[in-house]
């Protein structure tokens, strides 16, 4: 069965500037322009942009906004001003991960909901079947938008001067809306890199607009390629890897976004239960001697036998080390243990570390 | 456009074997190179292993992926290009002068079914 791949709004631009394209989530995506190496480092050093209009987008809009966005999300947004923005996750009953996903507070009335673009058939259908009963209306508004990442230490001077918005004031991990031509425009300090940066969502042709302002202004072009080293060097999460539908957010060591003190979410009693019981295994980083590079699924090898396997690894381009993210069980998930890696017919040393292999650099 | 040599042969999984007595030398071809992009890992066979003709005998990786090496030939590893081991990138800058491995063949006639520059060349149209 062959599945058709959406094009983004900017899919033709890909294609004249030859970026090399490949599926993902169902979307026919850039991976890479000049060079994942080229990309990667020109978003640590200066600033790149991604087309990131595959991301789903779905607002929640009425009198019970606040109480359902609570119900089915795992962090606390209580008492926040509008405009903030909460990262977390949506949780089944057994605690395994529906999705993960950004939260943006419009007001307590209203939420906007950004989505990973594998996951929008399956997550607007478990959260419109879950909002009934609920005094608020779900709406997938994820084909109307499109989106652009700009991230790098010069991703405020970029979006100043090249788009002419004004976001210096704009904090971490917050968002305003822009009025252009009577159009609204979302514009957050959020990214999926460790670096400074923005994610502006509008229409297509506005979006159009952005890319091509910013290309005459000679911004790098970056591609999927290095939207996952970045990320994974800052040792965030990718839905499908560190996360899954039997990976709940405290198998995946990311117990900080799960605020178990809330009075009800879906999941909650399960994932008290595994914080409660201790898990039984754990995301964690490991850090192998030589270049060897580990990849998702290759085996990780303790005492003899396989004790986890790789969620993610490379070759670090920012430190030149091979890391990796794995899933391992206990007590082998201590930072400082040995370990190996599988890697094809041979194994290779290693130890645990901290999966941050990379400081993030964000401006708060 | 990749570029192709005329004096050597081809495999179709776009390893190249330059065959001097009975020692043939083999790498990854131009082609190969800039499909992967920057190579950060050659995975090398050791000196003395046995590798054989149509099967794998050590990987290629890219940032993004591994890829397998296919022996297009069978005999002893008699050396490898330890400079790869320090720079695989060299592979990305000239594919033809770095070399993997040099082997020690068993069969000469190992070599009449690869393809030469021509016909690789149409592979790589494909």
């Amino acid at each position: 069965m062959e599945e058709k791949l959406i094009k983004t709004c900017l899919h033709d631009r890909h294609v004249k500037l030859g970026a090399l394209m490949s599926p993902f989530g169902g979307f026919d995506m850039p991976i890479q322009y000049k060079g994942i190496t080229e990309e990667h480092n020109a978003v640590r050093q200066d600033v790149g942009v991604f087309d990131v209009s595959h991301m789903g987008e779905v607002r929640v809009k009425g009198p019970e906004a606040y109480k359902f966005v609570s119900h089915i999300f795992v962090n606390d947004v209580t008492g926040a001003p509008d405009g903030q923005i909460f990262y977390g996750m949506m949780c089944y009953e057994n605690g395994g991960t529906v999705d993960d996903l950004l939260v943006y507070k419009v007001n307590d009335e209203e939420y906007f909901l950004v989505i990973n673009a594998a996951n929008i058939d399956k997550d607007v259908e478990w959260i419109k079947r879950n909002a009934e009963g609920f005094n608020c209306v779900v709406t997938d508004e994820s084909p109307r938008y499109g989106e652009v990442a700009i991230q790098g230490p010069q991703a405020e001077a970029t979006v100043e001067k090249v788009l002419g918005l004004s976001v210096k004031d704009i904090p971490f991990y917050n968002f305003q809306t822009f009025d252009i031509d009577g159009e609204e425009i979302i514009v957050s300090r959020t990214g999926y890199t460790g670096e400074d940066g923005f994610e502006i969502y509008g229409s297509h042709e506005y979006i159009i607009k952005v890319w091509d302002k910013l290309m005459e202004a000679g911004v790098q072009p970056c591609g999927l390629g290095c939207r996952d080293t970045l990320r994974f060097e800052v040792g965030l999460p990718l839905y499908g890897d560190e996360l899954s539908d039997t990976i709940t957010p405290i198998e995946a060591s990311l117990s900080m976004f799960v605020k178990l003190d809330k009075p009800e979410f879906i999941g909650k009693e399960a994932l008290a239960k595994q914080k409660a019981e201790g898990v039984k295994r754990r995301i964690i980083g490991i850090e192998l001697e030589g270049t060897a590079v580990p990849r998702h699924g290759y085996p990780v090898e303790a005492d003899g036998r396989q004790i986890g396997e790789v969620t993610t690894g490379y070759k670090s381009i920012s430190t030149g080390k091979s890391v990796a993210m794995a899933m391992v069980e206990k007590p082998y998930d201590k930072l400082g243990t040995p370990v190996e890696i599988r890697i094809r017919k041979k194994t290779f040393p290693g130890k645990v570390v901290k999966k941050r292999f990379y400081e993030k650099n964000y401006k708060k | 456009m990749s570029k192709i040599l005329d004096d050597i042969r081809y495999a179709d999984s776009h390893e190249w074997v330059k065959l001097e007595g009975d020692i043939a030398t083999v790498g990854i071809t131009d082609y190969a190179q800039h499909a992967l992009g920057d190579i950060v890992y050659v995975d090398m066979p050791e000196v003395g292993d046995e590798v054989t003709k149509g099967e794998e005998f050590g990987a290629v990786e890219s940032v993004k992926a591994a890829s397998d090496l296919i022996s297009p030939i069978s005999g002893e590893v008699v050396e490898i290009n330890e400079a790869l081991e320090d720079e695989p990138g060299l592979v990305n800058q000239d594919a033809f002068a770095n070399w993997i491995m040099k082997v020690k063949i068993n069969d000469a006639a190992d070599i009449d079914d690869l393809l030469d520059a021509a016909a690789y060349a149409k592979i790589c149209e494909e």
